[in-house]
């Protein structure tokens, strides 16, 4: 099992809605908690696990505006654990999911100097390093109904831009849409292998408007525009 | 990157003191202008103790959380940091021992001194290779991913150690033309290395902003970075340096680093004034100190595509 993301730039519409849902579900769950500094203040900062940046790509007019969540990736080669001293990061061999264990932990910072994706943020207050976990204290949770058992950035996605899945599963819902969609890794040649995927926009055809009948009223309001005086 | 005085302490003070026992060891072997007599070789076993202490103490200043920083001494099949404390660690019973014998044997060049005193200088030669591969491995920076890391690394510290040796002889009133010969050369190698490596990582190279959104035939541009103010990886990783304020800094790093040092080491050895044997101390050290200053505020994280630099 290789559990991850699949983000689709298409659909995205940048609101920040996974990055509030993680903070609030994460501040209180097994790394908790995701410590503000300043919150109020003339310099809020603080820990978060999921960040959404906003890019332009391509030069006016044939530009656009893509919205771009970044979370942990969950790499195949996750060189954050490989540089780790202290053991403190690991990967499960059971579905692939990078974990921090807090108890471990020392404070180096060299995991998030391995990291290319940024998703490893040191918690000034505990000293440790802190990181998205894929919610698996709800994607395992037996007490919550089995359709709830997602990460919440996926679960409160007012697109439906992210999706949830086992990657290694070619009949998967989230490995059919990189498989349909031509979903892509970020960086590839840096060889992380990085399980989440992101889903290019598509390529609409663009609505005419040259040829648009005009409407009744709009033509009322024309002639009327030409025949009174200013 | 951010220029952690504790890291830079680190990587300066332990490659120094490694650097001062390795040559203790080889001046020592083939009795190099007469050998190392017992009184200099403690000098310089102390001084080599004395800088691994400092940059392994400064080391944990950089740690957030240090209640934990015995556990890093556990993953040495796979991190180069952990390799790195292990033989740290271990230099010491070595080289304490080495100190130890010659204070009460004087046996600075006899087979149980000279055995100790490679193995000491061996093990700190080898944990200035780890301290290098820490750098060297991160394929995330690549100022830092090159093999001229842990090669500039020896230099370094080797340069530091034999310009602290011959300027130790010379304060102590003993030959050290062989000595001088040797720090000189050292300094001028640690010169011309670290000239490579500038040239090596002068131009932007690896991933651009297109790689890393993945947008690869169009050209990308940030329009917002998402936060209000500055995040944990904008503090970490984004320094950087003007490259017209980079070359009046590397300027002095050459001048206090090797031009001083080379000059001071020949007018103390001509003249026999003992304050340019000390200037030689203080410029080499401070020199490689702004040395590796440079090293770490030059090195440029790929997370910064993600902050808008086109290419790192």
């Amino acid at each position: 099992m290789r559990l991850g993301l699949v983000i689709d730039l298409d659909t995205c519409v940048g609101c920040h809605a996974c990055a509030v849902a993680c903070k609030e579900w994460n501040t209180s769950g097994t790394t908790a908690p995701l410590t503000d500094y300043d919150p109020y203040g003339a310099k809020p900062s603080g820990v978060w696990f999921n960040r959404i940046r906003h890019f332009e790509i391509g030069d006016y007019p044939y530009n656009k505006t893509i919205n771009f969540p970044m979370s942990c990736m969950h790499c195949e080669n996750a060189e954050c654990v490989t540089v780790c001293p202290t053991g403190a990061s690991y990967k499960r061999a059971e579905d692939g999911i990078v974990l921090v264990d807090q108890n471990k932990c020392m404070g180096c910072n060299y995991c998030s100097w391995a990291c290319p994706y940024g998703a490893r943020e040191l918690d000034r207050v505990s000293g440790t390093m802190k990181k998205c976990t894929l919610c698996i204290d709800r994607i395992y949770d037996m007490e919550i109904p089995e359709e709830e058992r997602q990460p919440a950035c996926v679960l409160t996605c007012p697109a439906h831009a992210r999706m949830y899945g086992d990657l290694d599963d070619a009949e998967s819902p989230v490995s059919r849409a990189v498989r349909d969609r031509g979903g892509y890794q970020l960086m590839p040649e840096l060889n992380y292998n990085p399980t989440n995927h992101y889903l290019p926009p598509r390529v609409h055809a663009p609505i005419p408007t040259e040829e648009l009948k005009k409407k009744a009223v709009r033509k009322v309001k024309e002639w009327v525009n030409r025949v009174v005086e200013r | 990157m951010h220029p952690a005085l504790a890291v830079i302490f680190l990587t300066l003070f332990s490659g120094g003191g490694f650097g001062i026992m390795a040559l203790t060891a080889i001046i020592n072997d083939f009795q190099i202008d007469g050998g190392l007599n017992p009184l200099q070789t403690m000098v310089a076993v102390i001084l080599s103790l004395v800088f691994v202490s400092i940059g392994m103490l400064s080391s944990t200043a950089h740690l957030a959380n240090p209640k934990n920083a015995w556990r890093a001494f556990t993953r040495w099949r796979t991190s180069w940091l952990a390799r790195e404390g292990v033989f740290a660690v271990l230099y010491y019973p070595f080289a304490f021992a080495y100190l130890v014998w010659v204070f009460f044997t004087a046996g600075t060049q006899d087979t149980v001194g000279l055995i100790l005193a490679n193995l000491a200088g061996l093990i700190g030669l080898i944990t200035i290779f780890c301290q290098g591969m820490i750098y060297a491995v991160l394929r995330t920076i690549r100022q830092w991913n090159t093999a001229l890391v842990p090669a500039n690394f020896y230099v370094m510290g080797l340069a530091i150690g034999a310009t602290i040796l011959a300027a130790e002889r010379m304060i102590m009133g003993a030959p050290a033309l062989t000595l001088v010969g040797i720090a000189l050369g050292l300094l001028v190698a640690a010169a011309v290395m670290k000239g490579i490596y500038y040239f090596w990582i002068s131009r932007p190279n690896g991933p651009t902003i297109r790689t890393a959104t993945g947008f690869n035939r169009s050209t990308v541009r940030i329009l917002d970075q998402g936060h209000t103010f500055g995040t944990f990886l904008t503090e970490e990783f984004g320094h950087t340096l003007p490259s017209a304020k980079a070359r009046s800094i590397k300027f002095m790093m050459y001048i206090f680093a090797f031009i001083i040092p080379v000059a001071a080491l020949v007018i103390g050895f001509l003249t026999g004034q003992m304050f340019f044997a000390w200037l030689a101390i203080v410029s080499v050290v401070f020199g490689i100190g702004v040395e590796r200053w440079l090293f770490f505020v030059e090195a440029q994280h790929v997370i910064n595509l993600y902050h808008g630099r086109q290419q790192c």
